[in-house]
């Protein structure tokens, strides 16, 4: 009975609060996605660059393992020390935590191109620049946008935990939720659309890992 | 010269020396097989040509020009490179990889996908394989591929480093027998590393025995076959392969029986009767007095009422088949055994008798020659075993 109740508020919830809950669940997404973006235009960078120089793989991988070992809501409250409250910080939270799984995927990707396909490349006369570009990037995307998918995913938990530093978002539902009596159903509310973006972005970004990766074999 | 390599030497960062003084000029058309054990410097060597390695010191020069001036990138662009692990890129379609040095170097649209059909047809592959991705094609077609793909921008030198070594041995026959035609009717120059001796002996024009960063010795399959510099080489040749290559490199003269029982023509039965009683056979070469080979006498064909003071040349047989003594045993040897005489006079270019090649002893060479082996190891029982083990071991000389 009480379960049909929670359903009830949670239908009751959305009906007269749908715009609000959508207006967050973009807010939420969009931190996400910012954070990661800048993940990856910074760490694909460093991971292709230490996949050329592999003596600072350690020391780069070493530092983005630290900064991942850093409880999130530790580092939120770090850097809020230094870039206020609000959505900014929240977006650097998720880019440094991004760093890893997108520089240690790109490091992986570049590395496990067969070194055959590479040493037939340059020896057929194409330039460093050419065996990165036409053999060493395409052959390692799809590892590289696995990477990005993971980073994704603990971003948007990041930016839902980011509502404690007033960054808003689903985080902000669920807060509420807790400080209600019987708010069980606000929780939700918040939750269920922050599981639901997680899966949906897990499922579109491993649809275009998909359509990334070159293509291998004629059939369709 | 089209190639030329002089002292190269590579020592690698780490101390070790991998070509020390290689030496060789390859000309237009050649193909030049590597060989040697493991680590003995070959593949270093290869890639010193296209300057995926850099030679500690040395020179190499194409055409006369020193590569070290050169780009490197052009430089690659005008070899032809093929490697042991096919190296095609797996996200490109055949098409694309055959055309990717004509890409490289510019060509047009047009002019690349006419020469990817003329290299596909080369390779003796269907058409319409160009479209497909080289994890759809079997080992030995994707090797097709990567050996006309390294020749699609016409380039001149070709280097392969065990090129085959992954295929099984139906499939490299196959595959020797293009890049030989590509060699042998397109001028193509090769320069082969392969760690096998059938290879290297079936497709070099000649080849480079290697041991230790060193050139043990540079000639011809033949010659190889024939004189091999050391024990090392004979080792690498192996026993059996020495024996089983004697019909293509022992001649006639060394196998041959010398001082063949022989009468004049202008002798008497009498003393034909005497000589083959002498010396215990029932047929006689005759010769005159220049010991040019003019027939035979056989006892059998001679009627016992005949006057033994008739003069040979009145009885003898004037249709004698020979063999040259410098005819090689693999030459000659399907005619000899057609025959089917017991024994065949050989004559030096004069047509001078120097000796008598028995039935048996041409069957023990053909013999030894298709069981790989000689009957015993130790002590060779016929006097042809002595000399195939002479040459085996290269202690006998080739004296004719
Ligand atoms: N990068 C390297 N650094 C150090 N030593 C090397 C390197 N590459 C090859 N060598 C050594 O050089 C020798 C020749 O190697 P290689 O040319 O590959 O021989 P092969 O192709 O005849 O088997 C070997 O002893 C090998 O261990
Ligand atoms: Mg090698």
């Amino acid at each position: 009975m009480k379960d049909l109740n929670l359903i009830n508020q949670l239908t009751y919830y959305f009906t007269h609060n749908g715009l609000y809950v959508l207006q967050q669940f973009n807010r939420t997404f969009l931190m996400a996605i910012y954070g990661v973006l800048l993940g990856a235009i910074v760490g694909i960078p460093i991971g292709i660059w230490i996949s050329q120089h592999r003596k600072l793989s350690p020391a780069v991988i070493g530092i983005a393992n630290v900064i991942q070992t850093v409880p999130s809501l530790a580092m939120l409250s770090i850097l809020m020390l230094g870039l206020g409250l609000g959505e900014n910080t929240v977006i650097v939270t998720v880019f440094l935590y991004s760093l890893l799984p997108i520089i240690k995927n790109t490091y992986t990707g570049m590395l496990s191109v067969n070194p055959h396909v590479l040493d037939a490349g340059k020896g057929m006369g194409m330039t460093r620049w050419q065996v990165l570009t036409t053999i060493r990037i395409p052959l390692s995307l799809a590892v590289m946008i696995a990477g990005i998918r993971n980073a994704l995913v603990v971003g948007i938990g990041i930016t839902v935990i980011g509502s404690f530093i007033g960054a808003g978002g689903l985080g902000d539902i669920i807060i509420r939720g807790t400080n209600a009596t019987n708010g069980g159903a606000i929780i939700l509310a918040g939750a269920l659309p922050t599981a639901l973006m997680a899966i949906i972005t897990d499922l579109v970004l491993s649809f275009v890992e998909k359509r990334l990766t070159p293509k291998t074999s004629s059939a369709r | 010269m089209l190639l030329e390599m002089s002292h190269l030497r590579k020592e690698y960062p780490n101390g070790k020396m991998a070509v020390d003084d290689f030496n060789l000029e390859v000309g237009r058309g050649e193909f030049i097989c590597f060989i040697g054990t493991s680590g003995s410097g070959k593949t270093t060597t290869m890639r010193m040509i296209n300057r995926m390695l850099h030679q500690t010191s040395g020179t190499i020069k194409i055409n006369g020009h020193d590569i070290a001036k050169m780009d490197p990138v052009k430089l690659r662009r005008s070899i032809g490179y093929v490697i042991q692990n096919i190296g095609l890129m797996p996200h490109m379609t055949i098409q694309e990889n055959i055309e990717l040095v004509p890409k490289l170097l510019g060509w047009s649209k047009e002019k690349r996908a006419q020469q990817a059909h003329k290299m596909i047809a080369l390779a003796q592959l269907p058409d319409e394989m160009l479209e497909r991705y080289p994890g759809e094609l079997s080992g030995g077609q994707q090797q097709r591929i990567g050996v006309v793909r390294a020749l699609a921008a016409d380039q001149e030198i070709i280097l392969m480093d065990e090129p085959f070594g992954a295929l099984d041995p139906i499939t490299r026959e196959s595959l020797q027998d293009l890049v030989k035609h590509l060699q042998e009717d397109l001028g193509k120059t090769f320069i082969f590393v392969t760690h096998d001796m059938d290879e290297a002996l079936s497709l070099a024009t000649r080849v480079v025995i290697m041991s230790q960063g060193k050139q043990v010795q540079v000639d011809t399959p033949e010659n190889i076959l024939r004189h091999p510099a050391n024990e090392f080489v004979t080792n690498l040749i192996g026993e059996e392969r020495l024996i089983r290559a004697q019909p293509n490199i022992l001649t006639v003269s060394q196998i041959m029986k010398r001082h063949p029982a022989t009468i004049q023509p202008e002798q008497t039965l009498a003393d034909a009767i005497d000589t083959m009683h002498e010396r215990r056979v029932d047929t006689l070469l005759v010769t005159d007095q220049d010991q040019k080979l003019v027939g035979y006498l056989d006892i059998d064909d001679v009627s016992r009422k005949t006057d033994v003071q008739t003069p040979v040349k009145q009885l003898m047989n004037h249709e004698v088949s020979y063999v040259q003594a410098k005819a090689l045993i693999g030459d000659s040897v399907q005619r000899l055994l057609k025959l089917g005489v017991k024994n065949i006079p050989v004559v030096n270019q004069e047509k001078q008798l120097v000796g008598i090649v028995t039935r048996t002893s041409l069957v023990d060479i053909v013999y030894d020659a298709l069981r790989g082996a000689p009957a015993t190891d130790e002590q060779p029982a016929s006097p042809i075993n002595v000399d195939i083990h002479a040459a085996a071991n290269h202690e006998g000389s080739a004296d004719a």
